[in-house]
């Protein structure tokens, strides 16, 4: 039992740490909603008790592993690049331009709107990136700016070169329908970027863990003088892992736009890319770990709406036990006192390595 | 003249600069006083929302400036104290706690806001207190000067004292020294007996007690009430303040000055029938240009030649 | 005259088996000026940081004044009046003198202010009681290396040492400031101090130590009154040796100069001139052995033959292509490996796998991958094979590296950058902090390469190991060569300990091959 609690430490202290968090959130109903009881179950099992709930976790879910993929493939550099959410809305805002303005059949269309998100979120996070390798200058910092400057940036183009006087809001034209993503189950807005998410996120765990390049963005992330030392070209690799990053970002909101709202509907940043920092962190920067984290993300935000609708509690508390869950999952120490008497403990035995 | 240079030279301009620059300047100066110890505060964000928030509640429901401030001052300094906890004691890096801390300051706001007035945009139901201007009798009749110095709110004079209190701290205390010690060199300081670990602490709890006044002139000084997330960046903006100033007091306040005029530089431009989206970028834009330049002077990567060496050999003995 | 300090019977093991003290007993008589003397890895350091409380003893005692004390910390070190001055100065570099002097035990001024003028006033009480001198109100980062030395000398006073350990002070200063700094000690020594210091500079121990302990192989070999020895008697019990080993005969099947190196020189970012002019061959089918006291400028140099680092001025080139401006992965693919000084820093990426360390250098190349896809199965099969033919004790390829021992660490670097079967090898101290069996399998893996007429450029601090491979030696002090030695069959350690010492030089030499 200690041997398999030793091996899969880190793992174990992720889900200890969730279920602290999710500790936390039944206190805190019991504490502020009159109902408690049916709060708590509006929140834990809200999403299950309506189709159009139950859809909507996958619907969510979609940009979010976009967004978490983006953002491990630059943190296993240890580049701390937060830029997804600056990539992810001016991709979407340049793809929404160019979906509208042009027409062709769906089989192109689609792929080519894709195609031209992807790219221009990759081309914004270029920019934290090259600065990082030439000068030295914190990606943390540029990559956070560029993401208000990308905000609006994006937001004057669409209301001011694309919007759709006719609507009641301020949203873009409607996109030709040979621009929408399909939708694949009936009654529900899921659509195919999800399949292209999870599509996504295998590729980039084979990107990662299969490929010439991705073991060279794992060992700069290991240790860059390491890297530098056996021939690497890690001036390639910081500003390669970051345009990779905005292009997934940019991909994740441009499928979002192209499925859900076909149309640019964001007067307010989405926060896809927040969550996607979130996911990086509780799925440990691996990708294929990141799904279950995105759709346990995704799962307690939905939650987190049907207990803001159906109860007096607000959505924000599912904020504030993310924050809390990523803040234990980051404490290396957490725990470790635990771990070192079980490791004394197997010594003793004789169980060492 | 054209009218936008007018408008940059009135003295509404720079009056606008100084009241711009106050938030700037209080979350700028918490995060040099944290560099200084050697441990990064990018919390600031989440800093300043939370004590305007605090702020916002306790005045409203005491009608009392003071509790208000004390308030907010605690928990400025309460976030410090929790990055520290969460960094220093269960070695948490300190970039990602800090992260963690934002969305959980962003989260924890909204969602009291909620629990005690019922809404969740803004606290505009709530009759919180304002900080008071300050018209000083004499200067406020100089032409020009009197109308850019003097009619602030008390906070943005605050900021004032603010750069001197952090400079006395910093040098003419031996916490101060103790910080800048552990900062340069924490080797150096173990070896005397100093708590590398405590003084961090301390420096990243003064780190939010700074922030905090930010955080409050937003809400009862700057507009009179909180919104959601309505810190908008200057947290970040702060961070490069400070770096570009070196972390030092006079360079914090010039940087911070800086960023102040090119913000309200962007008000003013709003006249010239630009798109205020396209406006409201220039102030992010230009920080991420200033680290460049920035950055790229700090990098001293050339080779240099012989001719330039100033000792010969490591040993320094002479053939 | 009393002894201040005696140390009895030190044992110190370090957690990677190394073992840094033996039986070590020392006495330090009050009012001397002790010298310890002994070359890298005699275990002199270790010793004085037991003295001082950073490290602690497994076995052993220590007397301070006659009577039996425990030093755990240096704190406790500090109220026994013990004061250190390290190699490494214990300085904050943007802060002045007095505020470096007053850190820790700071005067105040109602309670909260820093009493700057009195730290002020102290500083210049302290500097003219021990007639040191040092300006309060300067930054330590603008003042000369031999000011700030007599600021830490100034802090130890300051906190009443009344035995003061000073780590190769001389090996920072320029020779006034050493005069300057000998004047000091003998004043100290005058008033009432003893001091103890740990040096290399053999004609510098003879000019100011009273007595000299003589330490080598983690033991102590010798205490004896300076007047006694000459320099060269100091450098014979340094380094002689009474094991004997196996002579290198001079090979028969050497070859050309493989590598060649014209003039390199290199000024670092302080504007020291770092390498002087340096040249030298290597032979296929010989090894090179660099021999020389570490910070006399090989890691620079490797560095710079790895192209990790570009040089000032100078040469390089490897069977006739020049190297300089290549990056580190041509130089490699031309037949170059490295195994680095620092294998923590550069050799591994200690958080992950050992199969993930072993393709560093050829993830890319075919058998490893094809195209951009990595083949693991003949990766995992390549790393097995490594691990069983390099002797890696770790359980599966898959093991993380810092789970290992530090030899095995070295093993991993060593297969990787052996396995490739490189024309030339570059190997920086390539046994530092290993244990035997280890070091044996090193050395017999560089003789080997060296019989299948591969070039080896052995850098090392250990002259034991020099002496134990090198077909050739060169020696290197301040950046530059000051003897070759082109017949090894009958140098012992005491010929090279000289020049290793800076005691001797050779004039106009290179370790260029002659035509």
């Amino acid at each position: 039992m200690e041997k398999f609690l030793l091996k899969y430490f880190t793992l174990i202290r992720v889900i200890i740490a969730i279920a602290i968090g999710i500790v936390i959130s039944v206190f805190l109903i019991f504490l502020i909603s009159r109902e408690p009881g049916f709060s708590l179950r509006s929140f834990l099992l809200g999403p299950l008790l309506t189709r159009s709930r139950f859809a909507h976790v996958f619907e969510t879910a979609s940009p979010i592993i976009f967004c978490g993929l983006a953002i491990a493939v630059a943190f296993q550099a240890k580049q701390f690049n937060i830029g997804a959410e600056g990539s992810l809305y001016i991709g979407a805002a340049v793809a929404t331009a160019f979906a509208v303005s042009t027409n062709m059949p769906a089989f192109i269309h689609i792929p080519l709107v894709l195609l031209v998100g992807g790219l221009t979120g990759a081309a914004w996070s270029f920019i934290p990136g090259i600065l990082k390798a030439k000068w030295k200058a914190s990606e943390l910092v540029s990559s956070l700016m560029l993401n208000y400057v990308a905000y609006f940036l994006g937001l004057y183009l669409i209301n001011f070169h694309f919007r759709d006087k006719e609507a009641g809001f301020l949203v873009s034209y409607q996109f030709p329908e040979t621009a929408w993503l399909p939708r694949f189950i009936p009654d529900t807005r899921i659509h195919y970027g999800i399949i292209l998410a999870l599509v996504a996120a295998v590729l980039v765990y084979y990107f990662l863990y299969h490929t010439t390049t991705g073991y060279e963005i794992r060992s700069t992330g290991f240790n860059d003088r390491f890297a530098r030392y056996g021939g690497i070209n890690v001036f390639k690799v910081i500003i390669l892992c970051q345009v990779i990053l905005g292009f997934l970002a940019a991909v994740g909101g441009t499928t979002e736009i192209m499925g859900i709202h076909r149309r640019f509907v964001w007067q307010d940043s989405p926060g896809y890319g927040w969550s996607g920092i979130i996911v990086a962190i509780i799925g440990r920067n691996h990708p294929l770990l990141i799904i279950p984290a995105s759709f346990f993300l995704s799962y307690m935000q939905v939650g987190g709406r049907v207990l803001n609708l159906m109860s007096d509690v607000p959505a924000e508390m599912i904020t504030v036990i993310q924050s809390i869950i990523i803040l234990l999952i980051t404490a290396e120490a957490f725990l470790s006192q635990w771990k070192y008497r079980i490791t004394l403990r197997q010594a003793e035995k004789g169980d060492a390595v | 003249m054209n009218p936008l240079m007018k408008s940059i030279l009135s003295v509404e301009f720079g009056f606008a600069v100084f009241r711009v620059m106050t938030p700037l300047l209080f979350a700028a100066i918490g995060v040099s006083i944290s560099n200084l110890a050697g441990t990064i505060n990018i919390s600031m964000e989440g800093t300043m929302l939370v004590a305007a928030f605090v702020g916002v509640i306790v005045s409203a429901f005491t009608k009392s400036l003071v509790l208000a401030l004390l308030a907010g001052i605690a928990a400025g300094v309460a976030m410090g104290a929790i990055l520290s906890y969460f960094h220093l004691r269960l070695k948490a890096d300190i970039i990602l706690a800090a992260i963690a801390l934002n969305i959980f300051a962003s989260g924890i706001t909204v969602f009291l806001l909620f629990i005690i007035t019922g809404e969740k945009g803004q606290s505009s139901s709530l009759k919180s207190l304002l900080f008071p201007e300050v018209h000083i009798p004499l200067i406020k009749s100089i032409p020009v000067l009197g109308t850019i110095i003097s009619g602030h709110n008390v906070m943005t004079y605050g900021t004032f004292l603010a750069i001197i209190l952090f400079y006395i701290i910093t040098f003419k205390t031996p916490l101060g020294l103790r910080i800048r010690a552990v900062g340069q060199n924490p080797n150096a300081a173990e070896s005397v007996g100093i708590n590398v670990n405590r003084t961090r602490m301390w420096a990243l709890m003064l780190s939010g007690f700074f922030g905090a006044f930010g955080g409050l002139y937003l809400s009862m000084g700057y507009v009179s009430w909180f919104a959601r997330d309505f810190v908008a960046g200057r947290g970040w903006i702060a961070i490069a303040a400070a770096t570009l100033g070196g972390y030092m007091p006079l360079g914090t306040f010039l940087a911070s000055l800086l960023f102040g005029a090119v913000n309200a530089l962007a008000i003013y431009f709003a006249s010239l029938q630009i798109p205020s989206e396209l406006i409201a970028l220039i102030p992010y834009l230009a920080t991420v240009i200033a680290l460049t330049i920035y950055s790229a002077r700090a990098l001293k990567k050339r080779t240099r030649k012989v001719g330039e060496a100033k000792q010969v050999g490591k040993i320094k003995e002479s053939i | 005259m009393d002894n201040i300090l005696e140390a009895k019977n030190i044992l110190k093991v370090y957690e990677n088996g190394v073992i840094a003290n033996r039986g070590v007993s020392v006495s330090v008589e009050e009012n001397t000026i002790h010298a310890i003397v002994g070359e890298n890895g005699a275990g002199k350091t270790t010793l004085m940081k037991i003295i001082f409380g950073i490290e602690q003893a497994q076995e052993g005692e220590i007397f301070f004044k006659g009577s039996r004390v425990s030093i755990r910390s240096p704190n406790d070190a500090i109220q026994l009046g013990i004061g250190m001055v390290h190699q490494h100065l214990m300085l904050a570099p943007d802060l002045t003198v007095a505020e470096n002097m007053v850190l820790g035990n700071e005067p105040r001024r109602a309670r909260i202010f820093l009493d700057t003028d009195r730290a002020g006033e102290i500083t210049r009480q302290v500097s003219e009681e021990y007639g040191l001198q040092a300006p309060p109100d300067k930054k330590i980062k603008d003042l000369p290396i031999g000011v700030r030395q007599r600021v830490e000398i100034l802090k130890a006073l300051f906190r009443n040492a009344a035995l003061l350990i000073l780590d190769e002070p001389t090996s920072v200063l320029t020779p006034q400031e050493t005069e300057v700094l000998f004047k000091t000690l003998r004043n100290l020594k005058n008033q009432g101090k003893t001091i103890i210091f740990i040096s290399h500079k053999l004609n510098e121990v003879k000019q100011i130590a009273d007595r000299v302990t003589i330490m080598r192989d983690a033991r102590v070999i010798d205490t004896r009154g300076v007047e006694e020895l000459t320099e060269h008697d100091i450098a014979h019990l340094m380094v002689g040796r009474d094991i004997s080993f196996e002579r290198i005969p001079a090979s028969a099947n050497l070859g050309a100069p493989l590598l060649s190196v014209r003039n390199l020189s290199y000024v670092d970012d302080e504007a020291i001139l770092v390498l002087n002019k340096f040249s030298f061959d290597v032979r296929a089918g010989e090894i090179l052995g660099l021999a020389g006291v570490v910070g006399n400028g090989q890691t620079e140099l490797v560095r710079i033959l790895a192209g990790l680092l570009q040089p000032s001025e100078g040469e390089i080139t490897l069977r006739g292509e020049t190297l300089i401006g290549l990056s580190p992965r041509k130089i490699r693919e031309k037949g170059l490996c490295h195994i680095p000084e620092d294998r923590m820093e550069d050799g591994v990426a200690e958080e992950t796998t050992l199969e993930e360390n072993f393709i560093l250098d050829r993830y890319y190349k075919q058998g490893f991958s094809k195209g951009i896809r990595l083949l693991w199965k003949d990766i995992s099969r390549h790393s097995a094979e490594l691990i069983a033919k390099f002797n890696i004790l770790a359980p599966s390829g898959k093991t993380l590296v810092s789970s290992l021992s530090g030899g095995n660490i070295q093993k991993v670097v060593v297969a990787r950058e052996l396995s490739s079967d490189p024309d030339m090898i570059i190997a920086a101290q390539p046994t530092r902090g290993i244990d035997v069996g280890s070091e044996e399998m090193v050395h017999r893996l560089l003789r080997e390469a060296r019989d299948r007429g591969r070039a080896v450029f052995l850098v090392s601090a250990d002259l034991d190991e020099i002496l134990k491979l090198s077909t050739r030696v060169i020696v290197i002090y301040n950046g530059e060569i000051v003897a070759h030695f082109q017949d090894m069959s009958k140098v012992r350690a005491e010929d090279l300990g000289p020049y290793m010492l800076g005691v001797q030089r050779e004039e106009a030499v290179s370790g260029k091959v002659p035509a």
